[in-house]
């Protein structure tokens, strides 16, 4: 059973993660997953038909540090802010770890102001304390918007 | 304006109005010359629908399309639009059904597209109703004429139209069958809606030459190699174009070679795990963009398998529909590194998410000059044919020359002379 202080850590770490996205502070965002951290990004449409395949996928932190690597050096993306909006979670305690889930909007503004909602789903979150922090040991991004307007770069 | 008042300068179309790419009236043109002229358009896959009964809704063009697998097993597709007033018929993406019921009035259809059922033809108690000569057979849903080759559905709306393969030509036929050479199981869907005009994305399509330059990924981390050959093959016509890739038959083809960064390059991915590479066709080509006239492409980037369809918005967005797939007899080691791969492409994809960047700019840039021109001359002028580099954009122009033919527009005529 979660006591309050554990829904408020918990809130700390979704907290942090929503913010690095924002504030571009993705190689630190890097190092809230374990590291063999998983993060999948899948669209509820392929879900429901029982398809696996994703919109994105790292099946480890090093492929979540190459995808940020490969955002700075190679690829080229419209340039944008993001802006999370997060739910309050629901927290069940398992004998794997913390199964934390979240409602999320994610809103995108460019250069010249406009904002646009982006994404909008559900995070299904496995969370384990490893040496005294919190982390990621799979992060499931579930989009409702399964249309990606434009293209996917940025973590969601 | 009208879509015949562009001024084409060159008949070899090495330039192209932007109007072509902003004007709704050409927009509206096109739907009726092209996705409704005499093309082949890509349906779907027959392993989406096994099953009698079984449907996808699709689009081609604007016009929305029921496609099923009937009582006879064969392929059908019709329009999903009611022949009474105009509603969407079948409201679900994909399911099973026995027949199409529309939710409006209960016009029922069956697998075929044939009007079975009216509610109240006859009226209650002898009153309303319709008039005594309605004829369910004049108020079937509009059928495309279909075809498929090994499991792949194409339709058309052309009353008079070449067979499936002659408009495929040779090499795209052989393309399909290498692709779809034993049954295949579809791995799910991706969708990308760009804010640009669906002409640009068949014109990228056709430009190898961006590949090495705009998707840096590949070079960064060492995905082309040095010793790639590559070039474009077109159809007789040069409507439909397949860029190619192949790694060189003499060295050796093992992973640990395959992911060797490029010379002088000191960024690696920490994990390499997605630049392999598991040889399964006999040829030696890894990499193989098959782009047929006007709304598909067939795609192989390494091991993912997967089929775009263009399915048009408006004059300025368009969503692209890619149904990735593997091979039934796939062990779960393939299917999890064809998963894994997937990162490469769709909107997402390391090796593609800038396409949608690049359509997008220039469809901005571009409103206030239809008049202006896009310069097309790398790879030469003239007629189009098989490209031995990729250094070229030439299959672009393959394109352009026979989407004006059916559009009734005489590149390097003066414009009024066009009709």
């Amino acid at each position: 059973m979660p006591m309050p202080e554990h829904y408020f850590e918990l809130q700390m770490l979704l907290d942090q993660y929503a913010r690095m996205i924002d504030e571009d502070r993705l190689e630190e965002w890097v190092e809230l997953f374990t590291p063999d951290g998983r993060y999948e990004i899948i669209s509820r449409e392929n879900l429901a038909q029982g398809f696996a395949l994703p919109l994105m996928l790292c099946e480890n932190r090093n492929q979540i540090a190459d995808r940020v690597m490969s955002l700075r050096e190679a690829n080229v993306y419209h340039i944008h802010t993001d802006r999370h909006i997060l739910s309050q979670l629901h927290v069940q305690s398992t004998a794997d770890g913390w199964r934390v889930g979240a409602n999320y909007a994610l809103f995108q503004t460019n250069q010249v102001g406009v904002s646009t909602l982006y994404s909008v789903g559900r995070y299904e979150d496995l969370i384990r304390e490893v040496d005294g922090r919190l982390l990621f040991v799979s992060k499931r991004v579930i989009v409702d918007t399964a249309a990606v307007p434009s293209l996917l770069a940025t973590p969601i | 304006m009208s879509p015949h008042d562009y001024q084409w300068p060159k008949a070899d179309c090495t330039r192209i109005p932007y109007g072509m790419y902003r004007d709704p009236d050409v927009y509206t043109l096109e739907q009726e010359k092209i996705f409704q002229g005499p093309v082949w358009n890509y349906l779907a896959l027959e392993a989406e629908i096994p099953n009698v009964g079984d449907f996808r809704t699709i689009e081609v063009g604007d016009i929305p399309v029921i496609v099923n697998r009937a009582r006879d097993g064969k392929v059908h597709a019709f329009v999903n639009r009611c022949a009474h007033r105009g509603a969407t018929v079948q409201r679900l993406i994909h399911g099973n059904a026995k027949s199409h019921v529309c939710c409006y009035h209960h016009w029922g259809y069956n697998l075929e597209g044939n009007l079975v059922g009216v509610p109240f033809a006859r009226g209650v108690e002898g009153k309303g109703g319709l008039p005594e000569d309605f004829d369910k057979k004049e108020h079937c849903l509009r059928k495309m004429r279909v075809e498929t080759l090994n499991g792949v559905i194409f339709g058309t709306f052309a009353q008079a139209l070449e067979p499936l393969e002659e408009f495929l030509d040779t090499t795209f036929v052989n393309q399909l069958k290498r692709l779809f050479n034993r049954p295949i199981k579809i791995l799910g869907y991706q969708r990308q809606r760009i804010h640009g005009n669906w002409k640009l994305y068949t014109d990228n399509l056709r430009d190898p030459n961006h590949g090495g330059l705009l998707h840096m990924f590949q070079i960064t981390f060492g995905i082309a190699r040095l010793n790639q050959t590559g070039g474009a093959m077109v159809d007789k016509k040069a409507r439909h174009n397949m860029s190619w890739a192949a790694q060189d038959m003499g060295k050796n083809n093992s992973d640990a070679e395959y992911s060797t960064p490029r010379e002088n390059n000191n960024l690696t991915l920490k994990d390499g795990s997605l630049l392999q590479y598991r040889k399964e066709f006999p040829d030696a080509y890894n990499l193989t963009i098959a782009s047929i006239f006007p709304n598909c492409i067939f795609q192989q980037i390494g091991n993912t398998l997967a089929v775009r369809q263009i399915r048009t918005k408006s004059v300025g967005e368009f969503e692209i529909f890619w149904t990735f797939y593997g091979y039934t007899d796939d062990d779960t080691s393939m299917d999890q590194h064809r998963l894994r791969l997937s990162n490469l492409v769709g909107p997402g994809g390391l090796v593609s998410m800038e396409d949608g960047e690049a359509i997008e700019i220039v469809h901005r840039a571009i409103a206030a000059d239809e008049d202006k021109h896009a310069f097309v001359e790398f790879g030469g002028r003239g007629p189009v044919g098989d490209q031995d580099n990729l250094v070229t954009e030439a299959p672009m122009r393959g394109f352009w020359m026979h989407y004006c033919e059916l559009m009734g527009i005489t590149p390097g005529a003066d414009a009024h002379a066009n009709a």
